[in-house]
């Protein structure tokens, strides 16, 4: 592989490891706060103790956030030089003021783990609030300097000179809103749909903990369940908005390869080279209409620009329709456990739904929501190749100088798959610990889990 | 300031300030939580688990938020002085990955240890790595910012660097600088010796407070030799460094507080005033790095680029300042009250129970 190959690869892979402990971090001070609000309203003593498992959990893996996160901020130099040379001064701003969202989530963090003893329940309660949305902000600063890329607006460039640099007009760029909704969206779904995951497992096993699990699939749905069923219509903004300013882009995703009328392609192995798709079953017209609203209006293809100015678009579009497909199944869950639950609540007043086939699905569509996050970058970012920043800059030009990537490519793969696997471990050593399984396992001692006012759930 | 140039209060200046100001943060808060793992590693005799819980407690809360002041140096660096981020991160490749790949072990295997409750022998090994961690990336960081303040690193013309080997361009500015190492060092002594001054003032029992009283007099000592070797490197390796250091009115005052400061650290320490050794402590470190900041103006990249010229335009940095006020005023209290909470007794609300 080329020096420029082993930058993109161990940008795509730092980011899409961060990725994962940042939603981590947007979703689980929320679950958190819900948790415990619910104690302080009913001094359920499950609520509590839920509130402390999660908070543990979440610090381990903010941690892992916060370390990746800083090897990040170093790598737009280590590997981009030239393109932060050239935007740092139109896109720092929002890192800047990301800068302070990760410091008051921090501060509140330190408070909310290590402070239960020492300040007024009430004021806990609050500063898990400012970490929730200290954290969901911080998600919204970097995705404006993402946007941005996508999106480039706030200067000039004159005899290839940026001038005229407008760092506010650059932040509110006009792929910001779509892709901000987008992205705090998917960290709810994600997360939820994973956390919901592991306690519907726990009950399907029969766990000693009943409440304690009941409880926690309750909150981890409420989160995740209502954010996959707004996600489609999301996706339909962002794509509506990719076809507007990114159209090779939308090309790329869809696998509509020649301008003209655009048939909605499902699957198959798209050729941005031959203009020849394999395997790919389409619906003529359907693409346009979705668009326009007219199955006969054209559509800019792959076409439209030459060879070297395409992305690799075979995994653009592949990506693309496992977002698509994992987002419908996600949404295709929400729809049966809202109904659910809404047909319990009309008969019997207890809510949730926690029969065993709706167990089973939601531990199916666990990692749904985190495939689906990885391949939603993976389009938004592959998707705007060969530029680094849409139509200024090509991502070969912005590449450091720097020989021998493939050593630092090498050593920082190496330090993630230990971070993952030791984060595996450890999480599922605390998840053990919750009484996963009727008895308890040889790994871990468990800890007494107090039993709840909620005990007298019937069971199924 | 190398050649007398009066400070003015332009904005670079100003973001330039501001940027010392974080490092400054950073060191006093970030830098005795590297030290505490030095000292980690390094704790010995019967009371050994007492003296790593001590440590362990005192970073345990805040690490991430102290870490934060690094962010923050680097972000102003990128947004408010593009070039010189893109200058240095080219040329110092090889170092700033050493010491991210030091940053990310020494801080999640401080987490790892912290809450996996399990005694074993995994915990011992994240506690061995935490501690070898803390001991490495100080010194990388000192390297790298010896090798800019000694002007190893200036912006060639793309022809030139054409004709550069590798090992010329990223590898002997830092690598073969004796001054540079000189001040990893330096960084390293100083952070053990913040860590140690601060934990005679947290230390639940005397026993422990001698340890660290006995710590923080050894770091000082080692200190001020580390001090003294990269002075006179300074002189062999860069005398144009070595003037700014030693001549002005400026140098001077800077040397003389820093003095002062060494002698109140030691006088306090042997006369057990551990809470007049900590303030001393933390102002030797501070006037220690703005000395340095001060003989380096007004060059960013020495020696021939200065802070106004690698500036990025007004309108950037105006911004950045505007949001640097806002963003303070809602900092500071928060940064007040964490402090607070964590210096308050655990009594009022024992009764809640606690993560662990
Ligand atoms: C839980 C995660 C998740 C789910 C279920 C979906 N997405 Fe998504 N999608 C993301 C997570 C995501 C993401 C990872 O968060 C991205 C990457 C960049 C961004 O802003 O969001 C993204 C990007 C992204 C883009 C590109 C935006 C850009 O380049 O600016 C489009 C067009 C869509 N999505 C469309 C959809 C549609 C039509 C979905 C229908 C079900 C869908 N997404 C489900
Ligand atoms: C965290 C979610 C993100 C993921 C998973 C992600 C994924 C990727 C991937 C897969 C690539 C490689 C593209 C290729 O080489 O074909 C890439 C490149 C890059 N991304 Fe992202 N990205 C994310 C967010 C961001 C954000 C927020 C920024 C900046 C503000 C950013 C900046 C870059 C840069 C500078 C590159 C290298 C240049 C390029 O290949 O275009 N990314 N990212
Ligand atoms: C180029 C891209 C990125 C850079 C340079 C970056 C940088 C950082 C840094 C330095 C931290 C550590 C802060 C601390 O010490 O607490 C961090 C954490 C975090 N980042 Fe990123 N980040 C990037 C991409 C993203 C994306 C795409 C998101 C989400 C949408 C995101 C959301 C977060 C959040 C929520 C945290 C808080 C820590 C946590 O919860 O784990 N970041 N990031």
């Amino acid at each position: 592989m080329s020096d420029l190959m082993f930058a993109r690869s161990q940008m795509a892979m730092s980011l899409a490891f961060h990725i994962i402990f940042a939603v981590v971090g947007i979703a689980m001070p929320a679950m958190m706060v819900i948790a415990e609000g619910r104690w302080l309203r009913s001094r359920d003593p499950v609520m509590l103790e839920l509130a402390k498992r999660w908070a543990k959990g979440t610090a381990i893996l903010f941690a892992v956030g916060a370390v990746s996160g800083t090897v990040l901020s170093f790598e737009l130099g280590l590997l981009w030089p030239s393109f932060m040379e050239h935007a740092g001064a139109i896109i720092g701003m929002p890192f800047s003021l990301e800068g302070f969202a990760f410091f008051t989530e921090a501060i509140f963090l330190g408070i909310y783990l290590y402070a239960w003893k020492r300040i007024p329940p009430r004021a806990h309660f609050a500063a898990g609030v400012v970490v929730a949305v200290s954290g969901a902000l911080s998600g919204a600063f970097v995705v404006c300097a993402n946007a941005w890329m996508n999106a480039p607006t706030g200067f000039t460039i004159v005899d290839g000179v940026v001038t005229n640099v407008d760092p506010l007009a650059a932040m509110f760029n006009k792929a910001a809103p779509a892709q901000i909704v987008h992205m705090t969206l998917a960290a709810y779904a994600s997360t939820g749909f994973a956390v919901a995951g592991i306690h519907a497992y726990a009950l399907r096993r029969g766990t000693p903990h009943r409440a304690f699990h009941r409880g926690a699939l309750q909150i981890a749905l409420a989160v995740g369940l209502p954010a996959a069923l707004l996600q489609p219509l999301s996706g339909d903004w962002s794509a509506r908005d990719v076809a507007e300013r990114q159209p090779v882009k939308l090309a790329a995703m869809e696998g509509h390869l020649r301008t003209g009328p655009a048939a909605f392609v499902i699957g198959g192995w798209p050729n941005g080279e031959t203009l020849e798709h394999t395997g790919a079953i389409e619906i003529p017209g359907a693409l346009s209409w979705l668009l326009r609203g007219d199955a006969q209006a054209v559509v800019p293809g792959l076409d439209a620009v030459p060879v070297a100015d395409r992305p690799p678009v075979a995994i653009v579009h592949t990506a693309f329709q496992l977002m698509v497909a994992c987002g419908s199944v996600m949404a295709a869950l929400a729809l049966w456990g809202l109904w659910r639950w809404w047909q319990r609540r009309q008969q019997r007043g207890i809510a949730l739904p926690d029969d065993r086939r709706f167990l089973l699905a939601v531990l199916l569509c666990a990692p749904l929501g985190f495939i689906a996050l990885e391949a939603g970058w993976t389009v938004t970012e592959v998707g705007r190749q060969p530029w680094i920043v849409q139509d200024f800059m090509r991502t070969a030009d912005a590449v450091t100088p720097m020989p021998g990537l493939g050593v630092t490519f090498a050593l920082f793969t190496a330090l993630y798959i230990g971070l993952a696997l030791t984060v595996a471990f450890l999480m599922w050593r605390q998840i053990l610990k919750t009484g996963i399984a009727p008895r308890p396992s040889n790994m871990t001692g468990e800890l007494a889990i107090p039993r709840g006012l909620s005990q007298t759930a019937p069971r199924p | 300031m190398l050649d007398g140039t009066p400070l003015t209060w332009t904005l670079p200046n100003a973001v330039a300030g501001t940027m010392v100001l974080s490092l400054n943060a950073y060191v006093l808060l970030g830098g005795a939580d590297f030290g505490g793992g030095v000292w980690d590693l390094l704790a010995r005799g019967r009371r050994a688990d007492d003296q790593r819980a001590l440590i362990a407690k005192a970073i345990a809360p805040i690490w991430e938020a102290n870490h934060v002041w690094l962010i923050l140096v680097v972000v102003l660096l990128f947004t408010c002085f593009p070039k010189a981020f893109a200058h240095l991160a080219t040329e110092l490749h090889v170092p700033i990955t050493a010491m991210l790949v030091g940053i990310v072990l020494r801080g999640s295997a401080f987490t790892f240890r912290t809450y996996d409750s399990r005694q074993d022998h995994v915990q011992r090994r994240w506690g061995r790595i935490f501690s070898i961690a803390s001991l490495l990336t100080p010194i990388v960081l000192g390297v790298c910012l010896g090798a800019v303040a000694g002007g190893r690193l200036p912006m060639r013309p793309t022809a030139v660097l054409a004709t550069v080997s590798f090992q010329a361009r990223f590898v002997d500015p830092w690598m073969a600088s004796p001054f540079a190492w000189a001040v990893g060092l330096m960084t390293l002594m100083l952070f053990a010796f913040l860590a140690a001054s601060y934990l005679t003032v947290e230390a639940p029992d005397d026993a422990l407070r001698a340890v660290f009283r006995r710590r923080a007099l050894q770091s000082q000592g080692a200190l001020l030799v580390v001090a003294a070797v990269t002075l006179a490197f300074a002189r062999a390796d860069n005398p144009l460094l070595f003037e700014g250091l030693t001549r002005g009115r400026t140098a001077v005052f800077m040397h003389a507080v820093t003095v002062l400061a060494v002698i109140v650290s030691c006088w306090s320490l042997l006369t057990s005033r551990f809470h007049v050794a900590r303030v001393a402590a933390a102002a030797q470190a501070t006037f220690l790095l703005w000395g340095w900041a001060w003989t380096q103006f007004p060059w960013l990249i020495p020696p021939d680029h200065t802070i106004e010229e690698l500036a990025a335009p007004r309108i950037t940095l105006t911004l950045i300042l505007g949001a640097l006020a806002i963003g303070t005023m809602i900092l500071l209290p928060s940064f007040v009250y964490l402090f607070r909470v964590f210096k308050a007794g655990e009594t009022a609300f024992g009764d809640e129970g606690q993560v662990g």
